[in-house]
């Protein structure tokens, strides 16, 4: 081919790759979610509890005095029950299972709700040890979500349990 | 024929097609499509180069990293800013380049048999570039890198791997700390560093590696790369803001596609696409596929140890050894996993010339499937057919290559063809025996400049006729009774055009001006 072609030809191809590049770098853009909806993230991370025996004097008298807990603990966890509520119906439950090979490990969860932007009564409950009933956590409040607004509800008891943030 | 290779066989004629155009432009050596493993490796010493400088302005804090990598592209657009544009740009040239590299390999069959190596090192490479250019997106820590992180951890997470998940390090804006990303930043380098080491492996088992592309495409693309920095620079988004959603994000299309795609499907899905196309390509070598090429044998007895053969192998199959009796000497010792039984080897070999007495002619090194004592049969029995022919139009040879356009389809009164199992097997006294045994020209054909499927077989050739490899060409050949042809496969018509032109212009020539003085071998029935 000639070459003032070849280089024409060259010129819009080289054009044509960058084009390609430049374009599909930034665009077309994406959008997560509406422009009209908030997200809730319910995430949690928590040890399950345990039903531990209170060792009698006899019992820790025929123990190693270096072995001498008074109390006898179990090593597995305790499930986690979980329950959400929306504007008092049922929005999500489950039971959280302790990790680790034995269940010794912490319970997880994560679950990501998308909702119109506007105003709930929100409630959680948790028990952290089935062999009790009922729940021994409650957290209810009156939210207002903002439009992408990310509303989190985690458990920490340093901070008084279950919290929104 | 199974789906797979119809599949194949297409995508092989549609690469070949749209390489024949870029070839029309670009030529061979500067087609890029022909070079795309140079290219990519271009691209990475690119993003190497450019990293390295932003390495060294990046605070590792959270409101550092995105204040010191946003003041490159606002107070000092012009060297760190192109410099961040340049990565963002190279490293998206680089994904679609590997991409391409590896549909191409699969569609010309390069997966299998000797190749077996290179392809099955080159899919942890794709892991790797990815993980790197998402981990990349992160270090920004603006919205685009707040999205990616948190739905790449929900995605990791959906795996059995982690004890809490890893998506509560993005919860609330007090969730990460400034340490996250000096991890980040090591992990950004450890990772592309294993790429390149990855990348050594990958083309460790071939000779004369493309480490680079030709000096124009390195030019044009480097071209490319700085017109969009300065047309559309690389910026960053709003700072990451762990409390809100981000909206409208200039998503990168090439590497971070995986996000939305988990968006709309599930996270189950896209482990089940990744996993399975990883398993896929693992895979691929080992399905059905064509026969594996008989290996070259060494005859020691008439192995000289010239080395020729070593030189010449693309896929460094042939080593040298100590001669088993010949004091002093060394002998060319094949490695069967390494041979791709392309022949090359056969037509560097000193002893492939027809001009030997021997009945038989047995080389140093030879091919079981096409012997060089075969082909030399082959051309002296349609050298007497075509010496019986008519005549009134000059007679030609038609050397070619079974991975080119195909030779046989041109065989007439007139013309012999003689194919090979590529072009560089054939050893250059063959054109001078041919000619002085009463042929008007020599046609040789083989694959496109860039476009040999045993990498150098046109390239040896092209060097030998021009007396700057041995064996070469000898000088009382007339190169004007030699014609070169390039064509592919697909190439049937150029090739027929091309070989038509050349027997007019032998025709309207001096018949006796150029033609080498005339030779009848004399046949010895000794070793």
């Amino acid at each position: 081919m000639a070459k003032p072609a070849a280089i024409v030809g060259q010129t819009i191809l080289y054009g044509a790759f960058a084009a390609f590049i430049g374009y599909f770098a930034t665009a077309p853009t994406y959008k997560q979610i509406p422009d009209d909806v908030a997200l809730i993230k319910l995430s949690m991370s928590h040890l399950g509890g345990r039903e531990c025996r209170k060792r009698s004097p006899e019992e820790l008298a025929r123990m190693p005095p270096n072995m001498r807990a008074p109390l006898e603990c179990p090593r597995g966890r305790s499930d986690i029950k979980l329950q959400l509520e929306l504007d008092g119906k049922p929005m999500f439950e489950t039971v959280m299972h302790p990790t680790g090979l034995s269940g010794d490990g912490v319970s997880t969860v994560y679950k990501r709700f998308e909702l119109k932007a506007g105003t709930y009564q929100l409630a959680v409950k948790m028990n952290d040890n089935l062999v009790n009933p009922g729940f021994n956590y409650v957290k209810e409040a009156q939210i207002t979500l903002k439009p992408a607004q990310v509303l989190v509800i985690d458990f920490n008891p340093d901070k008084g349990g279950l919290f929104f943030q | 024929m199974s789906v797979h290779a119809v599949l194949r066989g297409n995508a092989q004629t549609a690469f070949e097609r749209i390489e024949n155009f870029f070839d029309e432009f670009f030529g061979g050596t500067d087609n890029p499509l022909r070079h795309l493993g140079a290219l990519g490796l271009y691209f990475l010493w690119i993003l190497v180069a450019t990293g390295l400088y932003l390495y060294t302005v990046l605070d590792t804090s959270i409101q550092g990293v995105y204040n010191s990598i946003g003041h490159l592209s606002r107070e000092q657009w012009y060297l760190g800013g192109i410099l961040r544009s340049l990565h963002r740009y190279a490293s998206d040239a680089f994904v679609l380049l590997m991409m391409l590299h590896l549909l191409r390999e699969w569609a010309y069959g390069r997966y299998y048999g000797f190749r077996l190596y290179s392809w099955i090192t080159g899919v942890p490479l794709i892991w790797l570039a990815y993980v790197s250019g998402i981990g990349g997106y992160w270090i920004v820590w603006d919205r685009l890198a707040q999205y990616s992180a948190i739905a790449t951890t929900e995605l990791l997470d959906w795996l059995p791997f982690f004890n809490e998940p890893t998506a509560r390090n993005f919860l609330a804006p007090d969730s990460i700390n400034d340490r996250f990303f000096t991890v980040l930043v090591f992990i950004h380098i450890g990772i592309p560093l294993m790429l390149i080491l990855g990348l050594w492996a990958h083309v460790n088992r071939i000779s004369r590696v493309d480490y680079l592309p030709s000096r124009r495409v390195m030019l044009a693309t480097m071209t490319s790369f700085l017109a969009l920095a300065v047309i559309r620079p690389a910026l960053s988004e709003a700072p990451a803001n762990l409390a809100l959603v981000p909206a409208d994000l200039p998503l990168d299309w090439f590497i971070l596609f995986i996000h939305p795609l988990t968006d709309i499907t599930s996270p189950a899905a896209v482990w089940t696409l990744i996993f399975g196309a990883t398993i896929l390509l693992f895979a691929l070598p080992f399905l059905p596929h064509p026969e594996a090429q008989p290996i070259a044998l060494v005859d020691a007895a008439n192995c000289n140890g010239c080395s020729r053969c070593h030189a010449d192998c693309p896929y460094e199959a042939v080593t040298m050894a100590v001669h088993p009796y010949k004091p002093g000497h060394k002998i060319a010792v094949v490695d069967p996993d390494l041979c791709a039984g392309c022949g090359i080897c056969a037509g560097s070999c000193p002893s492939s010339t027809p001009f030997r007495s021997q009945e038989k002619l047995v080389t140093g090194i030879d091919m079981p499937q096409q012997p060089v004592d075969v082909m030399r049969q082959q051309v002296e029995a349609e050298l007497a057919r075509l010496g019986t022919s008519p005549g009134g139009t000059p007679t030609l040879v038609v050397f070619g290559c079974d991975k080119g356009a195909d030779v046989r389809a041109l065989a007439s009164a007139d013309t012999a063809t003689i194919s090979l199992l590529c072009t560089g097997m054939l050893p250059p006294s063959f054109i001078e025996y041919a000619l002085r045994s009463g042929v008007d020209g020599i046609v040789v054909t083989g694959c496109r400049e860039g476009g040999c499927d045993f990498r150098l077989g046109m390239q040896w050739t092209q060097e030998r006729l021009a007396h700057q490899r041995e064996p070469h060409l000898r000088g009382l050949v007339p190169q004007d009774r030699l014609r070169v042809v390039y064509a592919s496969g697909s190439e049937q018509n150029h090739l027929a055009t091309t070989v038509n032109e050349f027997r007019t212009q032998l025709e309207t020539r001096a018949d006796s001006s150029t033609r080498p003085p005339a030779y009848s071998r004399r046949k010895s029935h000794h070793g």
